[in-house]
């Protein structure tokens, strides 16, 4: 009975698993839209030396998404680089799963304090 | 400069950070913060962002190799993760405050403590002493060696969780992972084997940056034209990194190439730093 528990090891190649396919899945997104951005643009000159932050269709959810179906590079990157940042959290997410089948609710609370604070940075973000 | 060029100058740059910055564990930020910079002249905020995102890459893609081996002490991890994310957030929230130049300053000195943490001579000491919290927190595990699983205990809990409130803010504020940070608090002050503490603060790293991409995503911080070949650079020069490091014992020569490297970058940054050219 001992072996069919949760155990760690299970949670060490789910962990392994979650951040190998995001890095993976992020990073053909980030692929195919630098070919793209690459492809259309370049040619064109950039210049990145004054911050003027980023154009509003890689900025705001609509205007990547308007920029996925429309084939723009960067919109796409974007979409990838989201991913990207998304996959550290997902595992998070996981973790506190895994904590559950383990019974371990002390780390259970811990996990979920983690993600309220990356939440808390999110929405943080939004208003300054 | 055109945008084919400039990316095929930032790929081939991005790959040598993120292989240094593998094998080290010191991240690969530490070399592409000034490579951007320095030599591009890209605004330190873009820089920032970017190195941010190759930041999470890297430490997703060598961490999901270390986890499998069972090295990496997810407990451990996790817990420090309050410190680390806490200390990003307030890192990103502050980085809007402070004058490029400064943080120009603040980079360069983080570079250099980096060069000197790694080349540090790791004696393995495996610490026996019990810590009543480190027990409660379930902290203590074993790793495997050659010689069958290797039973160790940690030390001193709470300071080394301040120690990552500081690694976490410096992390979000330059857009670096601050691995150099988290050894330290794991090696000096908890007592963790050097192999633990290095997979586990790779592993923390990608959850940290994360904490603060968020707050400089919606800032605009995030520039995929730059973040494109960084991430990708940085990523297939981690995937090298950490082949040679599970593969391979020492890698001597190499941290010496890198604490020279940093050192450079470091002064060049303090240098641009105080002349306001950042």
């Amino acid at each position: 009975m001992a072996n069919k528990r949760f155990k760690d090891a299970d949670m060490q190649s789910i962990i392994g698993w979650i951040l190998r396919a995001g890095v993976i899945i992020s990073m053909s997104v980030v692929f195919i839209g630098g070919l793209l951005y690459l492809y259309r643009h370049g040619q064109s000159h950039v210049d990145y030396s004054t911050f003027k932050g980023v154009p509003d269709f890689v900025h705001s959810a609509s205007g990547i998404i308007n920029g996925i179906f429309t084939l723009r590079g960067r919109a796409i990157i974007q979409a990838g680089v989201i991913l990207l940042i998304a996959t550290p959290i997902v595992r998070v997410v996981f973790s506190a799963i895994g904590f559950v089948l383990e019974k371990d609710y002390l780390y259970l609370c811990i996990t979920l304090l983690v993600l309220l604070i990356i939440l808390a940075s999110m929405l943080s973000g939004h208003a300054g | 400069m055109s945008v084919i060029v400039l990316t095929l100058i930032i790929l081939i740059g991005s790959y040598f950070a993120g292989l240094l910055g593998s094998l080290t564990g010191l991240g690969g930020g530490v070399v592409i913060i000034p490579l951007l910079t320095l030599l591009l002249k890209v605004d330190i905020h873009y820089a920032i962002g970017a190195s941010l995102v190759s930041v999470i890459a890297t430490s997703s893609g060598s961490a999901a190799a270390y986890v499998k081996e069972g090295i990496t002490n997810i407990r451990l991890g996790m817990f420090l993760e309050i410190a680390t994310t806490a200390g990003a957030m307030v890192g990103a929230l502050i980085a809007i405050y402070i004058p490029t130049h400064y943080i120009a300053v603040l980079f360069g000195l983080i570079l250099i403590l980096s060069a000197v943490m790694s080349l540090k001579k790791k004696a393995e000491i495996i610490n026996q002493e019990p810590s009543k919290l480190a027990e409660k927190l379930k902290l203590n595990s074993t790793y495997p060696s050659v010689k069958g699983p290797v039973a160790y205990k940690v030390k001193n809990v709470s300071g080394g969780f301040f120690m990552m409130l500081f690694a976490g803010a410096i992390s979000g504020l330059l857009g670096i992972g601050s691995g150099a940070l988290k050894v330290l608090a794991m090696d000096t002050i908890m007592r963790i084997p050097f192999k633990v503490s290095t997979t586990t603060s790779n592993f923390m790293i990608g959850v940290t940056a994360a904490a603060s991409a968020v707050v400089y995503l919606q800032r605009g911080y995030i520039d995929p034209g730059l973040s494109m070949p960084v991430a990708i650079g940085v990523l297939l020069g981690a995937l090298s990194g950490s082949k040679i490091l599970v593969h391979t014992s020492s890698s001597g020569w190499l941290r010496w190439v890198f604490a020279v490297v940093v050192t450079f970058l470091a002064s060049q940054m303090i240098y641009n730093g105080f002349t306001g050219k950042i």
